[in-house]
């Protein structure tokens, strides 16, 4: 890998420019209508580069990274698989990044038919009755969700039920989306097996429980096999179950939250139909409802008439929860999905669970056979697993981050580390479907090797990374002295 | 397809090592009642060269009409290195960088581009962006609310001027945590919010006042006496800026005695493809003394082990993965992909591209207006300056003149009808400098022949 590369403002020259990009100059006399007291004084201080050393400095940027695209990238929760060629092409097609989100649905016939027929594939693979594509990240699509259950109790006139239930091993969006929506949250154990506690469900559940937020396979990478009495103690409360969606990549075409009994659910897009993670974002988080919350959905929302498709905006859905985004979300990423939908179809959806499923449990097994310890040794894993490392810790001195930092050295980006929060010195590993078994047995060959390395010669491993473009950071001091401008004093 | 490249070889070894006798075993913790038996309703697959075809023909359903439309989402030139470089694999399908060592390629261009966004906006700090401007301004709601801490209200004055989806998305984010929006009314001759508006607020516990500038009709608001008047009641300012303008307009950090308390906006005008509404990506800034209550990711230049300059996501203690339920936002994807090409897009426009974008942008709109109030029955609604964008008066309906206009290839505008039923039949039309004179002169003589064809009021 390259070593590192100058902040762009360094090669910064004054009159230097990349000016075949820029239009004509006007001059000063179109201008002369806005007032001097609106106008601005100095010129703002961007980079002023020629354009090859544009695409010279942002290329050796990118060369800085690792990707799905360069590196095996088993990030636990994260699904990182191949984002297919095609999703990206077929999507910047010039009509479709030409389109304006409020042109009519004259000139929008062709992209409104793929959005609609995106709902239909999602309502299928989910078995919810409504979906609404415009939430912009999984997150989003969680406050969407949150907020169609509070709407419903609301409606109902059922106003205590303000309490979101998520075991203690949710993925921190949960409770923070609870929190956002007004809701207060209650955390409940998870069993020595890694299922939702059902005596402790019992005991939280009441007048007040609006739902229970739940991921299943769960985040530990276990199916929850006490999902059906789950639903019914939260039902018969009168709570609603919502489905993380960020699991779905492990029960594609097997299981469907509608037939668990979930009420509501939002889908990672940029998880389970692969559109690219965008060195963080943009996701798309599409959120899906039995019958009861299909008037609640936010809008807009695409409808067939005949052959002709239309939005529906709030004069159709009164009782929405509104707009969440100023036109109708990730319009681009749902191209994307719908795209990859389309290319896999229904069999590929099925094998897509069964592969990353066995994908996982061999490198489970594999990684066992080596002398890892599982967080959950009589579980099948689903489309992930968690390794605990503390025996490492504890004997040899070594953390699950010191293994994490040390797989970079050896070509692989490291799984999710510490979480979930309940499991010590965890890696949560989620190899995908579309890694070959050959990338599984060099990940677990590098692990080994790792393995060795703690016990013959810690302190290599403890330092690690030695072959990145930077050694470990000095997190403390990054908050402490912040540094999130640059300025050519710059000091530290 | 499924792009799954086990051979039967690879899933005999594979289930032979776990000591399963086929998949299905691997599925034996769910009950079988769950099972799902088909999945009828998604079609067979295609192959590549199939939803090629498709997706081409979809494409062409569209077209490519000749486009007049901005509300929100603006129309400009994209180098074509900006999305020759974005889409580039190492940016494209990597994830947010967690780990930081195997992503100062992510991490570095988002600290350029919170550097380049705070210079923008005049602004002390930025965040790594929210989901788009609609909201990034529900947020800076709910951030004011946290960050003023004079206010015990929740209130939120929220001009008609600002955007109408932004508005009721601020309501759908924000109200379930307690906060209300009042709107102010916009004066009907000049299409701005009237300082003299707000006295009936004089003394009362009010939060944040927001300002959108242009403002939705494309009007220039008087920044510098609303923000001094919220200032001196103690009310935070949040400003709700297009960042094309900012090349020729005040900066929000730069509003009234002491500037603007949080500036967010819409980035797509910055590089980012009309694309139907998304994705696109909202911008964030505030003053540092407000930074901890900032939603969202923050990247920070720190040291490493040896001592040299690195980059990592920093403030962490703020977000949902650390805090939980007290997190000041449940963001965590946020929209990294277009950030890259708003970087990239703003080192090759520069402060002079970006300049003379604006320019030729708010020039057009002006030769724009000129050309179609030349047309008998079509009139400029408000008076005073603006920036790229009009409101427009018909003397009959909107709907059917566009409708025709559209049947000619001409997205000739937005009709405000739904959204500002009492100013009549109402227009809004943008030109960026992407439209021609052939381009103003086509729109002017399809304009007098879409009027004769309607009938008037």
């Amino acid at each position: 890998m390259p070593t590192r590369e100058k902040v762009i403002f360094e090669y910064s020259r004054e009159g230097r420019g990349a000016s075949d990009q820029w239009p004509q100059d006007v001059g000063p006399a179109p201008l002369a209508d806005l007032p001097a007291k609106l106008r601005r004084g100095r010129a703002p201080a961007l980079p002023e580069v020629g354009e090859l050393e544009a695409v010279r400095h942002f290329t050796r940027l990118s060369q800085l990274n690792f990707s799905i695209d360069t590196h095996f990238y088993p990030l636990g929760s994260c699904t990182m698989k191949y984002n297919p060629k095609a999703c990206n092409q077929y999507a910047m097609l010039p009509q479709f990044l030409g389109r304006h989100p409020l042109a009519p649905e004259s000139h929008g016939q062709g992209f409104l038919a793929c959005m609609y027929e995106l709902q239909e594939m999602l309502k299928e693979v989910t078995g919810m009755h409504g979906v609404a594509l415009s939430p912009m990240a999984g997150a989003h699509g969680e406050f969407a969700g949150v907020a169609m259950i509070r709407a419903y109790h609301r409606a109902r006139g059922d106003l205590t039920r303000n309490e979101i239930i998520v075991p203690e091993a949710a993925h921190g969006t949960n409770p923070a989306t609870a929190t956002m929506c007004g809701c207060a949250v209650r955390e409940i154990p998870v069993n020595s097996s890694g299922d939702v506690d059902l005596e402790a469900l019992r005991a939280a559940v009441g007048p007040n429980t609006a739902g229970i937020m739940l991921t299943n396979p769960s985040t530990l990478g276990v199916f929850d096999r006490g999902i059906e009495e789950v639903a019914r103690v939260v039902h018969e409360a009168g709570g609603l179950l919502y489905y993380d969606g960020a699991n779905l990549n492990a029960i594609l075409g097997k299981v469907r939250p509608g037939d668990m009994g979930f009420d509501c659910m939002h889908m990672n897009l940029h998880k389970t139909f692969s559109t690219p993670h965008g060195g963080g974002g943009p996701g798309a988080g599409a959120v899906g409802v039995a019958a009861r919350l299909v008037p609640f959905l936010p809008i807009p929302i695409v409808a067939r008439e005949g052959e002709r498709y239309r939005w529906l905006a709030e004069s159709d859905m009164p009782q929405s929860i509104g707009r969440l985004s100023a036109f109708m979300g990730n319009a681009g990423v749902l191209l994307r999905a719908y795209i990859y939908m389309r290319l896999l179809g229904r069999d590929g959806m099925r094998a897509v669970g069964e592969y990353a499923t066995l994908n996982a449990n061999y490198l489970l097994k594999r990684l066992q056979a080596a002398g890892f310890e599982a967080a959950y040794p009589d579980r099948r894993a689903s489309h992930e697993f968690i390794v605990t490392l503390k025996r490492q810790a504890r004997e040899l001195g070594v953390t699950a981050m010191d293994f994490a930092k040390r797989l970079l050295d050896l070509g692989f980006h490291a799984p999710t580390t510490y979480f979930p929060l309940i499991v010590p010195e965890c890696l949560l590993i989620e190899p995908t479907e579309t890694e070959t078994k050959d990338v599984l047995d060099a990940f677990v060959a590098a692990m080994s090797q790792i393995q060795k390395e703690a016990q013959q010669e810690p302190e290599r491993v403890r330092s690690a990374p030695h072959t990145m473009p930077v050694r470990r950071l000095d997190d403390v001091r990054a908050a402490r002295h912040l540094d999130l401008t640059w300025t050519p004093t710059t000091q530290h | 397809m499924a792009f799954i490249p086990h051979t039967e070889a690879d899933v005999a070894a594979m289930l032979k090592a776990i000591g399963a006798r086929g998949i299905e075993d691997l599925f034996a913790e769910i009950p079988p009642t769950l099972r799902v038996s088909s999945l009828a309703g998604v079609p067979e697959e295609l192959n590549e060269m199939e939803i090629g075809r498709l997706m081409s023909e979809r494409a062409a359903q569209d077209g490519t009409p000749l486009s007049f439309l901005g509300a929100g989402a603006y129309e400009h030139h994209i180098p074509a290195a900006v999305w020759a470089i974005t889409t580039r694999g190492e940016f494209y399908s990597a994830y947010t960088p967690y780990q930081a060592e195997a992503s100062q390629g992510t991490l570095q261009m988002i600290y350029e581009f919170q550097t380049m966004i705070a210079r923008l906006t005049g602004m002390d700090v930025a965040n790594a962006s929210m989901y788009d401007g609609a909201s990034a301004t529900a947020e800076a709601a709910l951030m004011a609310v946290r960050a003023n801490r004079k206010s015990k209200s929740a209130r939120i004055l929220v001009p008609t001027t600002l955007h109408p989806h932004y508005r009721r998305v601020a309501v759908a984010m924000a109200s379930n945590q307690g906060l209300r929006f009042e709107e102010l009314p916009y004066c009907t001759v000049e299409g701005v919010t009237l300082p003299a508006s707000l006295a009936k607020y004089d003394g009362e516990d009010v939060t944040a006042l927001v300002i959108q500038q242009p403002n939705f009709f494309g009007r220039l608001e008087d920044v510098d006496a609303l923000t001094d008047w919220a200032h001196a009641h103690g009310i935070f300012v949040i400003a709700v800026v297009n960042p094309t303008s900012l090349a020729l307009l005040k900066p929000p950090g730069e509003w009234g005695a002491r500037g603007a308390d949080i500036a967010v906006g819409e980035g797509q005008p910055l590089g980012v493809p009309l694309s139907s509404g998304g994705p696109y990506f909202g911008f964030m800034t505030t003053r540092m003394e407000c930074v901890r209550q900032m939603p969202g990711r923050i990247v920070g230049r720190t040291l490493d082990a040896e001592g040299r300059d690195g980059f990592t996501l920093t403030l962490q203690a703020r977000e949902q993965h650390i805090r939980r339920a007290k997190a000041t936002s449940n963001i965590c994807t946020n929209q990294g992909l277009l950030v890259t090409a708003a970087t990239i897009y703003l080192s090759l426009m520069g402060p002079q591209g970006l300049a003379r974008t604006a320019a030729a942008s708010h020039a057009r709109s002006r030769e724009l207006i000129a050309a179609l109030t030349r047309t008998p029955g079509v009139r400029l609604a408000f008076s005073g300056p603006g920036f790229h964008e009009a409101v427009l008066l018909l003397d009959r309906p909107v709907a059917p003149v566009l409708k025709a206009l559209a049947a000619r290839g001409i997205l000739g505008g937005l009709d405000l009808a739904p959204y500002y039923p009492e100013l009549g039949p109402a227009l809004l039309v943008c030109a960026t400098e992407t439209k021609t004179a052939e381009d103003i002169e086509r729109y002017r003589a399809s304009l007098s022949e879409a009027m004769q064809a309607v009938r008037a009021a």
